[in-house]
């Protein structure tokens, strides 16, 4: 017999139709964790200084594209992740960083699901296209991705 | 950072390599992606990985990481030598990122650009849009990631 002391997930692969919108957050974003993700990861002027950032593209200081797209990965975690039987994910379509991410900025997450469906190899795993948008405090969006996260079954190779 | 009527479809750089330690596996997803097999080794080991290993945006955003230490080391060459540096960036997004293996604590993965595309940006004269597949490549000769980017790079300047 085995033990099982982990709970039951809430969100199986099942739980996953095509349209459903949510939003998740909200989340402030500090110029203080703009610095520090740009330090470790992004070192460019843009993300590290306001007065060397005032004179590139960016206008101003604003977060580093990966650390917007970390901190999606983090709201989605706690939005709904976490409590699912999430098994990672092959990649990302597409990201595409449409406006810049200001300190100061309080953003949420918006997901959309695009497609399901079930694995064709492995019966006990499913696949769900979402496409992912982080707004500002306005609903404009800074960042827009489509990625696919798998899912295990509730019920292993049954017919969705 | 050569103009970008010096870049050529086909150049290639090896930007550096990092081996990845469980602490910073679990410092990065503690942070942005604390799913229980990027934080945890007893639940990594139960998981389908079968062992702790990093978030996929740990892996692309030490790319990032590198990408910045090596074309800053490029530009010092260019400025000691007395050539003009062409300014570049930002990204405006990437598409295609394929997260194909897993990547382990005590993984090595070195990383490598190729230009895939240059085209004249109809937008802004004065640049031009340079597309680089990205990857990374562990130990053992598997790829890992895989991704492609496309970023604005200054064109020469026309004599006057």
């Amino acid at each position: 017999m085995t033990v099982e002391s982990e709970a039951m997930p809430k969100y199986h692969w099942e739980d996953f139709k095509p349209g459903a919108v949510a939003v998740y957050g909200p989340r402030l974003v500090t110029r203080e964790e703009i610095i520090a993700f740009a330090s470790e990861f992004d070192p460019q002027p843009m993300h590290l200084d306001e007065a060397a950032a005032s004179t590139t593209i960016l206008g101003g200081l604003g977060a580093s594209g990966w650390h917007t797209c970390s901190l999606l990965m983090r709201m989605i975690c706690d939005g709904f992740i976490l409590d699912s039987t999430s098994m990672g994910s092959p990649g990302i379509e597409e990201v595409r960083w449409l406006k810049p991410l200001r300190p100061g900025t309080t953003i949420r997450v918006r997901t959309t699901v695009l497609d399901t469906r079930a694995s064709g190899s492995r019966p006990e795993m499913g696949l769900t296209k979402f496409m992912m948008e982080v707004l500002d405090d306005g609903d404009a969006i800074i960042a827009s991705l489509t990625t696919t996260l798998l899912f295990r079954r509730r019920k292993p190779g049954a017919k969705p | 950072m050569r103009y970008f009527e010096d870049i050529r479809v086909g150049d290639a750089d090896d930007i550096g390599q990092h081996t990845f330690a469980a602490e910073e596996i679990k410092s990065f997803a503690q942070r942005f992606d604390p799913q229980p097999f990027h934080v945890d080794e007893a639940a990594a080991a139960r998981s389908h990985f079968g062992a702790l290993c990093a978030s996929g945006w740990h892996t692309a955003a030490v790319w990032m990481r590198l990408m910045v230490d090596h074309s800053r080391r490029a530009i010092e060459a260019q400025r000691a030598r007395g050539e003009p540096v062409a300014a570049f960036g930002p990204a405006l997004g990437f598409r295609d990122l394929k997260w194909l293996k897993p990547v382990y604590v005590g993984d090595t993965i070195a990383y490598r650009s190729e230009v895939v595309e240059t085209r004249a940006s109809t937008s802004r004269p004065g640049s031009g849009l340079l597309t680089i597949r990205s990857t990374g490549t562990n130990q053992n000769g598997d790829l890992v990631i895989s991704f492609v980017s496309t970023t604005l790079i200054e064109r020469r300047p026309e004599k006057t």
